[in-house]
């Protein structure tokens, strides 16, 4: 189990520019989701991606995160998505 | 990490072209994010390889530092990761993956 507070803490340091959304999924504070973002993950692939958000969250997501749905895009992607 | 270790599941990324890492098996996933990816496969036609990371402590953690990857399940092609449940699935959608698994 971890508080939302510290997991944006952990992203908000790796991702200085991201904007987050954190979603705990069963109310139990160890299933999250999170969208992030973030110029860091222009020109990488998804799985570079996501390696760059659990390398923030290394730590959590040995015990305190049990489950995190990913969703990762660069503020371009981001704005042709919102358009849709 | 051992060395034998390590050789022995950089050998099981590759037995087939398309492997699976997940929990549970193809018959009996026991978690609905593996359960996904099996289904999401399944539906593709293609002919995948799975192993159970539930059984094989050694694997389970092994995997996740040669993956660079800390949860299950773990798609490889052609001895490559290309993703844990989220991004196979988006691949999936935006039909990628199809392209992904053609031979």
């Amino acid at each position: 189990m971890i508080e939302p507070e510290q997991v944006i803490v952990r992203l908000r340091g790796a991702f200085p520019d991201a904007d987050i959304q954190l979603d705990d999924l069963t109310g139990t504070k160890d299933h999250y989701q999170a969208r992030i973002v973030s110029q860091a993950f222009s020109g990488k692939s998804p799985v570079a991606q996501h390696q760059l958000v659990y390398a923030a969250l290394a730590e959590e997501m040995k015990g305190p995160i049990h489950a995190l749905a990913l969703k990762t895009y660069t503020p371009e992607t981001w704005a042709k998505l919102e358009k849709k | 990490m051992d060395e034998t270790v390590r050789e022995r599941i950089v050998k099981l990324t590759n037995s087939k072209r398309v492997v699976l890492f997940m929990k549970g098996s193809k018959m009996f996933p026991q978690c609905g994010f593996s359960a996904q990816v099996v289904g999401i496969l399944k539906e593709s036609g293609v002919d995948f390889d799975t192993h159970n990371i539930l059984s094989d402590q050694e694997l389970r953690q092994g995997l996740k530092e040669i993956s660079n990857w800390p949860t299950y399940p773990q798609l490889y092609v052609d001895g490559k990761l290309v993703g844990g449940c989220d991004i196979v699935t988006e691949l999936h959608e935006t039909g990628q993956l199809a392209e992904i698994l053609s031979p």
